[in-house]
């Protein structure tokens, strides 16, 4: 039985742990790192969330699973703010978590030369696949915000390109 | 004007600004001409939409008044909205949809780089979490400007006209509101000034490598009030909320 605040702590990260992106389910909005803190007071818990684009709607997705999970869980007095600073972004992802995207078939990240930059050149994204580096962009823009449409010139798959963020 | 009343301003214009561009780009769903640029188009609305509702909060709690981003979406009339009259403007065709899109991802990457260092923490925050995304748009929209400018005669021809036709909205969305002085001498948002200059080195950059003329500045400036496009977008946008008082999913 738990009875430290820091163990009930613990437990919610643990239970948080266990929910998928709506999108990309292999991996959790934890290992996403969209979850930026979790405090209980013994009364009260709350737990801070950023978003990971603006208008992404899968937040609000997780943010409704995260009040079921936790309502779940027996807290009744649950409060989720939502921080902009410092924003999230894609280095914010677990290392497994990135290898469980590419496995998913999805490239993972690749650090930008310049991110400020619109007209610096691209950087090259290995096919997630076969591993090739002669791949090429079919559209900046994909089925969700944070992805783009890749195909791979050697094993003529396509692929998605989970942009640098 | 306390701070706070000038930020709630400031928060509010840009707040609209994004949030009738959005608007303008999600009438583009399925009228894309083709469709990995259709995609594109909606992914840019919801960011546009996505940092709306950003900014619409932050403004709801500046002013402390209650409203959430929803009423100020959905529960104002048109002289209350305080968007850059350019982002009313209707999706002509294609090329004033890039053109338009173009002039406010320049303004919108050079506002949020500088925007990152305010000494207010929630518009930091989102100046890096903006910035981003208008990086990617900016990418998308040049390298239109330059496709549209170097292309057919026809697209060249489409693409100078919407320029001429466009550059006379400029001016307004380059200048500061009264109430921005005391919040850039505060270092809460950026110096329009500099913005401008910026921004004209920049777009004159790519208009002059898409072989698309820089037009004349407008010897009248258009009319400070929002145009009929803007009451009729309004219109549409916010009938169901009219209709059906907090209506609710």
């Amino acid at each position: 039985m738990v009875t430290t605040l820091s163990g009930i702590e613990e437990l919610v990260w643990e239970r948080l742990s266990l929910i998928p992106d709506p999108e990309i389910p292999v991996i959790s909005i934890v290992e996403l790192g969209i979850v930026r803190n979790v405090q209980y007071d013994g009364e009260t818990l709350n737990i801070v969330v950023t978003p990971t684009y603006t208008g992404c709607p899968a937040m609000h997705l997780f943010v409704a699973e995260i009040k079921a999970a936790m309502h779940d869980q027996g807290f009744d007095h649950l409060n989720i703010t939502t921080v902009y600073s410092p924003a999230w972004t894609t280095d914010l992802i677990a290392p497994e978590a990135m290898q469980k995207l590419k496995k998913y078939g999805i490239a993972p990240p690749v650090k930008e030369i310049s991110q400020d930059d619109p007209f610096a050149p691209l950087p090259v994204i290995p096919c997630p696949r076969c591993g090739s580096e002669h791949t090429s962009m079919v559209s900046q823009f994909g089925a969700t915000a944070c992805k783009s449409l890749y195909t791979c010139n050697d094993c003529k798959e396509p692929f998605e390109y989970f942009k640098h963020f | 004007m306390a701070t706070n009343q000038a930020l709630f301003q400031y928060c509010l214009r840009l707040g609209d600004t994004n949030l009738i561009l959005g608007h303008r780009l999600s009438e583009m769903c399925s009228r894309g001409p083709m469709l990995e640029e259709d995609i594109a188009l909606t992914n840019f609305a919801l960011d546009h939409i996505g940092q709306a509702e950003a900014l619409l909060q932050y403004a709801g709690k500046l002013e402390g008044k209650g409203r959430s981003e929803d009423d100020l979406s959905y529960l104002r009339n048109v002289e209350e909205f305080e968007n850059f009259r350019l982002v009313e403007q209707p999706n002509t065709d294609f090329a004033y949809v890039i053109a338009r899109q173009f002039l406010v991802d320049v303004y919108q990457c050079l506002l949020y780089q500088k925007m990152q260092k305010s000494t207010d923490e929630t518009l930091a925050g989102m100046g890096s979490r903006f910035l981003k995304e208008s990086t990617y748009h900016l990418r998308h929209t040049s390298g239109w400007m330059e496709r549209l400018g170097l292309g057919t005669d026809e697209s060249k021809r489409r693409i100078q006209q919407a320029i001429n036709d466009l550059w006379q909205y400029t001016p307004e969305m380059l200048s500061a509101r009264p109430y921005e002085k005391e919040l850039t001498a505060k270092g809460i948002v950026p110096d329009a000034e500099e913005i401008a200059l910026d921004w004209l080195v920049q777009v004159v950059r790519v208009l002059s490598r898409s072989g698309i003329h820089k037009p004349q500045d407008a010897a009248v400036p258009p009319s400070d009030s929002h145009s009929d496009h803007l009451v009729r977008m309004l219109a549409e946008m916010q009938y169901l909320q009219r209709t059906y008082p907090d209506a609710r999913w």
